[in-house]
């Protein structure tokens, strides 16, 4: 049976475009980050999103943000390459399998550990000025 | 593009592979970028063809992902031998999944993939028959919105 589905987005102003932004350097030395694969030049983070669900990622990921989280497969990569995303965080020490760190280098993602949890990590952040992807839910 | 032009192509998927799974839509995302195509429309395009390409990888045996651009549209379209989805409008509903529980500890079956594609996209169809698969066609503007950009 086919079915006909129309857009249900709202382009034009569900979120007011980021106009902070922090270099990932900072974020590093706050969350006292070890980088696994360095992207070898500056990177600007103007946003942070913070999901273990990767369609979240997909739904509420800006470019030019920074993914916090605690998933360590490659598909956090190919989501972060897909929505824009330079860099992920792995919070409360997460170890990234082989695959994953293999995919950061080949896409240039910058891939960073920290002991810190997520809430953590996350309230640190938000506390140096860094807002969400997603204020609210558009749901 | 120019008007007469039109570039098309097509990727294999297969069900269950998770280590290859997204590598289609990133490939289609270098070759949107390298045709031109306005960059908003690109991430759009990338993330809802990504989706439909997990859908595949996790509950159908194997399927194609076929994209067609021209000056005024972006068509992908996502074709599996899988289950079918029984109620389609469920499947629409943000939250609902049949994904098993190990999908979900990978990070997938949240039950957004069906909305997200919706909300990326400028129009989709769906064609489902239980037992037999799914196509999915994914459309997108070209024409405005590249204007706009």
């Amino acid at each position: 049976m086919e079915h006909a589905f129309a857009s249900t987005s709202r382009w034009s102003s569900t979120f007011a475009e980021e106009v902070y932004a922090m270099n990932l350097s900072k974020i590093i030395e706050l969350v006292k980050g070890t980088v696994i694969i360095d992207s070898g030049g500056e990177t600007d983070i103007t946003s942070v999103c913070s999901a273990d669900l990767l369609s979240n990622v997909l739904r509420y990921g800006k470019k030019g943000a920074l993914l916090v989280t605690c998933l360590n497969q490659p598909q956090v990569i190919r989501s972060a390459e897909i929505s824009d995303i330079p860099a992920v965080l792995l919070a409360l020490g997460g170890i990234p399998e082989k695959d994953m760190i293999a995919l950061a280098r080949e896409k240039n993602i910058v891939l960073i550990t920290t002991l810190l949890p997520m809430y953590t990590t996350c309230g640190i952040l938000y506390i140096a000025g860094l807002r969400s992807c997603a204020e609210e839910c558009d749901a | 593009m120019p008007e007469s032009c039109s570039m098309e192509g097509s990727f294999h998927l297969m069900g269950g592979d998770f280590t290859n799974a997204g590598s289609a839509s990133s490939a289609l995302k270098a070759k949107l970028i390298n045709s031109g195509v306005a960059q908003s429309i690109v991430r759009r395009a990338a993330i809802a063809a990504f989706e439909a390409e997990m859908n595949v990888i996790i509950h159908a045996v194997a399927g194609t992902l076929h994209y067609l651009i021209t000056a005024e549209a972006l068509t992908i379209t996502v074709t599996d031998m899988g289950p079918g989805i029984e109620d389609v409008k469920l499947a629409m509903q943000e939250g609902y999944s049949t994904a098993p529980d190990w999908v979900r500890e990978m990070g997938w079956g949240a039950g957004m993939g069906l909305p997200n594609i919706s909300k990326h996209s400028d129009l989709f169809k769906l064609d489902t028959v239980v037992g037999e698969g799914t196509t999915l066609e994914i459309f997108f503007h070209l024409k405005e919105r590249n204007a706009d950009s």
